[in-house]
């Protein structure tokens, strides 16, 4: 198996971030200019000098994504099937130090809180976990996945990274995209925000998207938790990795989202701040340089956020979410991953969208495309 | 104008369209009715599968239009024959618009398993509308496997790049023995009455109108323009010269 790791070895940090800071002005212009654009051309656009040229790439962004992707944003919601954990991860809820209530869903709550989203409209799932290997492993999500395939159009799943085997299976139960998250590109940083637990093995998570790769799963989410980092190298890494990937599997769609560090029990404050103006920036960078990229922005950002950047860019959008196992019904008290900032019902969303002139989707798969065993 | 014949159906539109990428549903429905078109394309991955209930068909004059389930999100011959047999169980047609794209980025088409599935399909009763690239080998080892039209290229899906395989599509349309169908890369008016006057049997545009500022307007257009290429056809169009003809320098001494 080839891997993104030699890749990322040939860039020095300090380089990339010198070269971002360092874009002049009529660099920026120069990629403006341009009709394709490549991975230095998306350095030019994270860079200081860029934020200048917002509005400018805000249109363009926008002009790309009607045209690849139409008037839509597709909805979905995510379903935590569990919070136990044995990471130490010292920005999130689920921290294995954290002393807090633990519970997994069984199948008589998983099948409940899966009909809670079934009566707000979800035909996309997110099924998500911490990372507990003895209890929530592999049988685990082949069990809930079979529980849930009847009910919704299309699965993704946000967990522990597995082996490449197991996501063969999880391929052949009918999941449709599997989201792992980096956190940080940042070896040392990413040592001190991890200290234990296998989430602490860098080289095994870099690998992940390939294992997925190799595994003929249709989508794979990519990601930096911005706040851990500064996010416009992160966000270079992460863009070169995707690079990397679309070569590697051309077969497999990319999504992106942009968890910024949110409060959460016994969390540490984020390093370093993204602005919203610096967020959009940063999402119309990626769009300008990726036109197919799915981009996709969760009820971690505020109301006001989401609904200006409906038609700019955004192709997915998480709606109603709770992020406590047993959250929509079973145990709506139980503690959340992080606190979501954006509360509004699902019908609340759908009409938001509709009044910006864009068309809610809640289902854009055949359940029947997943899954398929020859 | 004469009327396009596919399988047992009569066309007085050429000019089909695609369901996806608009604003809102109500919008969809008034630019199929300003674009006359009798044909549309909804892909079955939209679609709930109890039908009654979707929004999407609901927003179709049915009695007016035919449906032509599509296949997008196939990989696949095998995901595609599956696709195309649930859409005739949800939709109640056996038409089906094959799009097997296994490229996320560029949605192109697959030439081997679109003509494994089309084999398949036709078997099994199916009037097969393969989505391909101008390819005109491929088209008539189509023809040969049953399809009912072949719907060549013009750019990738999305593009508006207009017609960038026309010397492909021309070779296709001299040659072909079924309905010959540009789809996908329409980007413009213009590209369509290209295609019309170059004798494709009927366009297929989703994006340009969908995507317009003012979608109703942009079907007229296109209503219009499919109109006008397909009449200039049928009229015969005059040649292309460089220089005008005015003397025979060459041969007026036989005339001297």
């Amino acid at each position: 198996m080839t891997t993104f790791k030699p890749l990322l070895d040939q860039y020095s940090w300090d380089q990339v971030k010198k070269k971002i800071y360092s874009t002049r002005d009529q660099e920026v212009q120069y990629v403006l200019g341009k009709t394709k654009l490549d991975l230095t051309d998306f350095m030019m656009l994270l860079s200081p000098a860029a934020t200048a040229y917002l509005e400018q790439m805000a249109s363009r962004a926008q002009e790309i994504t009607q045209r690849r992707f139409g008037k839509t944003i597709q909805l979905y919601a995510p379903l935590y099937l569990s919070n136990e954990c044995q990471n130490i991860c010292t920005y999130c809820g689920f921290s294995m130090d954290n002393k807090i209530k633990r519970k997994t869903l069984n199948n008589t709550e998983l099948l409940l809180e899966a009909m809670a989203l079934k009566s707000m409209g979800v035909e996309h799932v997110l099924l998500v976990s911490g990372e507990a290997n003895k209890t929530v492993e592999i049988n685990y999500f082949l069990n809930a996945i079979s529980l849930l395939k009847p009910h919704f159009s299309q699965i993704s799943i946000e967990v522990q990274p597995l082996e490449q085997n197991e996501y063969e299976l999880l391929q052949q139960a009918g999941v449709h995209a599997i989201l792992v998250y980096q956190e940080t590109y940042h070896r040392e940083v990413y040592k001190q925000y991890h200290p234990k637990g296998k989430k602490s093995n860098f080289d095994y998570r870099l690998d992940t998207p390939d294992r997925i790769g190799q595994a003929g799963i249709h989508k794979i989410g990519l990601g930096v938790l911005l706040g851990l980092e500064d996010w416009r190298i992160d966000s270079f890494f992460t863009a070169a990795h995707i690079a990397y990937l679309q070569r590697q599997y051309w077969q497999t769609r990319y999504s992106i989202s942009f968890p910024r560090l949110r409060p959460a029990e016994g969390s540490v404050a984020p390093n370093f701040n993204l602005s919203d103006k610096h967020l959009l920036q940063l999402i119309c960078a990626y769009r300008l340089w990726n036109d197919n990229l799915e981009i996709s922005i969760s009820t971690r950002e505020n109301e006001a956020f989401r609904d200006h950047i409906i038609p700019i860019g955004v192709t997915t959008m998480s709606a109603a979410s709770k992020t406590n196992p047993g959250g929509y019904v079973v145990d709506p008290q139980a503690l959340e991953q992080f606190e979501v900032s954006d509360e509004r019902s699902m019908e609340t969303i759908k009409k938001q969208i509709q009044q910006m002139g864009y068309d809610p989707v809640m289902k854009d798969w055949e359940s029947s495309y997943s899954g398929f065993i020859y | 104008m004469t009327n396009l014949h596919i399988a047992n159906r009569s066309f007085e539109s050429r000019l089909f369209l695609g369901t996806g990428k608009f604003g809102n549903l109500a919008e969809m429905g008034s630019a199929i009715t300003a674009s006359a078109s009798q044909l549309v394309t909804v892909a079955l991955k939209r679609v709930q599968q109890d039908t009654a209930h979707d929004e999407l068909i609901a927003a179709l004059d049915t009695t007016k239009i035919d449906l032509l389930p599509n296949t997008s999100g196939a990989r696949t011959a095998e995901e595609a024959v599956l696709a195309a047999q649930l859409a005739r169980e949800a939709l109640e047609t056996n038409w089906i618009k094959l799009e097997i794209h296994p490229d996320p980025r560029y949605l192109l088409p697959d030439p081997i398993e679109t003509l494994r599935a089309t084999e398949s399909l036709a078997k099994l009763g199916f009037v097969v509308m393969p989505y391909i690239h101008a390819d005109p080998v491929l088209c008539k080892r189509l023809e040969n496997a049953g399809t009912a039209v072949v719907m060549p290229l013009g750019a990738p899906i999305g593009s508006n790049k207009g017609l960038r395989t026309l010397d492909f599509l021309e070779i296709i349309i001299e040659q072909s023995h079924v309905p010959v169908v540009v789809d996908a890369g329409i980007g413009a008016p213009s590209d369509a009455a290209k295609a019309m006057e170059i004798g494709a049997d009927a366009v297929l545009v989703n994006t340009a109108i969908a995507v317009s500022k003012t979608p109703v307007l942009m079907a007229e257009a296109f209503k219009e323009a499919v109109i006008a290429g397909r009449k200039a056809y049928e009229a015969g169009l005059g040649t292309v010269s460089s220089q005008a003809v005015s003397s025979s320098p060459l041969t007026s001494f036989l005339f001297d």
